[in-house]
């Protein structure tokens, strides 16, 4: 099924009765080319660029629940290319033209607004830092605007500009960055591999991998056997139990990180904007919640749901930073689960078992990296070499010291991502 | 959450501080090797149930051994690690 505004003008006018399931749901065939564990934003854009890219259509995507279903859907919907190191700031500025590229690419409204991210800064130190990510993001070829405190004013004039604790400095203006409607990416995705004739398998959880000689032959689900000549772990949140299937210990601790959305409310936030002295970030959905998040609740979890700290933390971020705010109710908290590495940057490479490709890792920035990780890990299973943007991205990292990617630079450690 | 201290009683998640699985107790020897040393800066089991993390109480600078299930991040205990060798 095809759209386009003729046909969306047709089916409003009669009824919309015409639309049918935007994919088909078929039952798990013996064998595939390739089996893609995970039916997230990563796996479905894998499948994607897998039968679009490499003409490789011989391909199921295994998903435990519904499409969709992880956290494709619970993240905060923020797309940037503001990344520092070498390794993150190619990477992350290849997706954001694949995202500026999606919605044709895909025949599918993906709701991408590119309406400026900006994040603030509160001492000399701070727009230091931030003139030399700028630069960075330059140098790679995207777009940044350094901010004095009336440049951000004329943008955001609705911040607290007189509070003397934090005041505002300026900030990184990103214009290029902004959001998208974070379901419409994984449907669109299913959608595209789905009509190219990938088969996308819910509720059908992988239990097992079989490996023999050295070689993955297949997995085992809950629907049956299912042979492959390669397999991808593609199941952030749940990376460490999948990979122990195949005997694998990753470098990933689980840890929960919340989100909120308020009642409607009229437009009142144009852009992303992001505190540089406390856990506080927003944009306001194109429904007109107001959608805001902080930083992880700082301890293993897989419970998918906060504690309260942070929950008064990130209010009291958000009343410091945009007082008038302060009477919207809040509709609902929750929190996704997070693959934390080390580093705080994604793995995507090949397995120690020959066939088996992971990946993982993605910290709290998988969203916008949708695009790209298919496109990387697709060319990597397609191809047998990592694409050139993803090259760094290598799981032995760790080990050998070489190329640690830490755009904080906190250090390689767990526990201080 | 709250957190059993040995010294203090429960106590409010607040007061603690989060340093990572119990594992990191289970240094290897200098020599051990870098695979070794690879799995335990960086590898981990990373259960979803039942785990065993340390804590520092910030207040009474006890660092502790908490059993907890990160499904539900119910608390079944905790205890001291003081006198222990590197806590």
């Amino acid at each position: 099924m095809g759209f386009n505004g003729a046909r969306v003008l047709w089916e409003g006018l009669t009824g919309n009765r015409g639309w049918r399931p935007h994919w088909r749901k078929p039952a798990p065939k013996p064998a595939y080319d390739v089996v893609i564990i995970g039916g997230g934003g990563h796996g479905l854009s894998t499948a994607h660029y897998l039968a679009t890219n490499h003409g490789i259509r011989n391909v199921a995507v295994l998903e435990k629940g519904y499409l969709g279903s992880g956290n494709i859907g619970r993240n905060t919907t923020i797309v940037r290319a503001n990344y520092f190191l070498p390794g993150n700031s190619e990477f992350y500025s290849h997706s954001l033209k694949l995202w500026e590229g999606l919605e044709s690419a895909l025949g599918y409204n993906v709701m991408h607004s590119q309406r400026g991210l900006i994040n603030l800064f509160h001492s000399d130190g701070q727009r230091d830092a931030f003139a030399r990510r700028g630069n960075a993001m330059l140098a790679q070829g995207d777009d940044a605007v350094l901010l004095d405190r009336d440049g951000v004013r004329k943008l955001l004039p609705y911040l607290d500009f007189e509070q003397t604790r934090f005041p505002i400095y300026g900030g990184l203006y990103h214009p290029r960055g902004g959001t998208a409607r974070h379901d419409a990416v994984a449907w669109g995705y299913a959608h595209s591999a789905d009509r190219q004739g990938v088969d996308l398998i819910e509720n059908c959880e992988v239990t097992g991998i079989d490996i023999s000689g050295g070689r993955v032959t297949g997995v085992q689900t809950t629907r049956g056997t299912i042979r492959a000549k390669q397999v991808a772990i593609v199941v952030a949140g749940r990376s460490s139990q999948v990979a122990a299937m195949a005997g694998m210990r990753l470098p990933i601790e689980s840890h929960v990180l919340q989100a909120f959305v308020t009642e409607g409310l009229k437009p009142v936030i144009d852009h992303v904007v992001s505190f540089g002295m406390g856990h506080f970030y927003i944009s306001q959905s194109d429904k007109g919640g107001l959608v805001f998040g902080g930083d992880l609740d700082f301890y293993a979890s897989y419970a998918a749901r906060g504690n309260l700290p942070m929950v008064e933390h990130v209010m009291e971020a958000g009343m410091t930073l945009m007082p008038m705010i302060g009477r919207a109710r809040v509709l609902r908290s929750w929190g996704g689960i997070m693959d934390m590495s080390p580093d705080g940057s994604p793995i995507i490479d090949k397995a120690p078992v020959e066939g088996l490709f992971l990946n993982c890792g993605w910290n709290y920035g998988g969203f916008k990296a949708v695009p790209a990780s298919g496109h990387a890990l697709a060319h990597l299973i397609a191809t047998g070499a990592p694409h050139p943007v993803a090259a760094g991205f290598r799981l032995d990292r760790f080990r050998t010291g070489r190329g640690i990617i830490d755009e904080e630079g906190t250090g390689s450690q767990h526990n201080l991502h | 959450m709250l957190i059993p201290c040995p010294c203090c009683g429960p106590r409010d998640r607040r007061e603690f501080t989060y340093y990572g699985h119990a594992t990191f107790l289970a240094r290897p020897a200098p020599d051990a090797g870098a695979g070794a040393w690879d799995d335990y800066l960086h590898n981990r089991d990373n259960p979803a149930g039942m785990t065993e993390d340390l804590w520092y109480h910030d207040p009474c600078g006890q660092w502790l051994k908490v059993q907890r299930d990160t499904l539900t991040h119910r608390v079944h205990g905790s205890e001291g690690l003081a006198g222990e060798a590197g806590a």
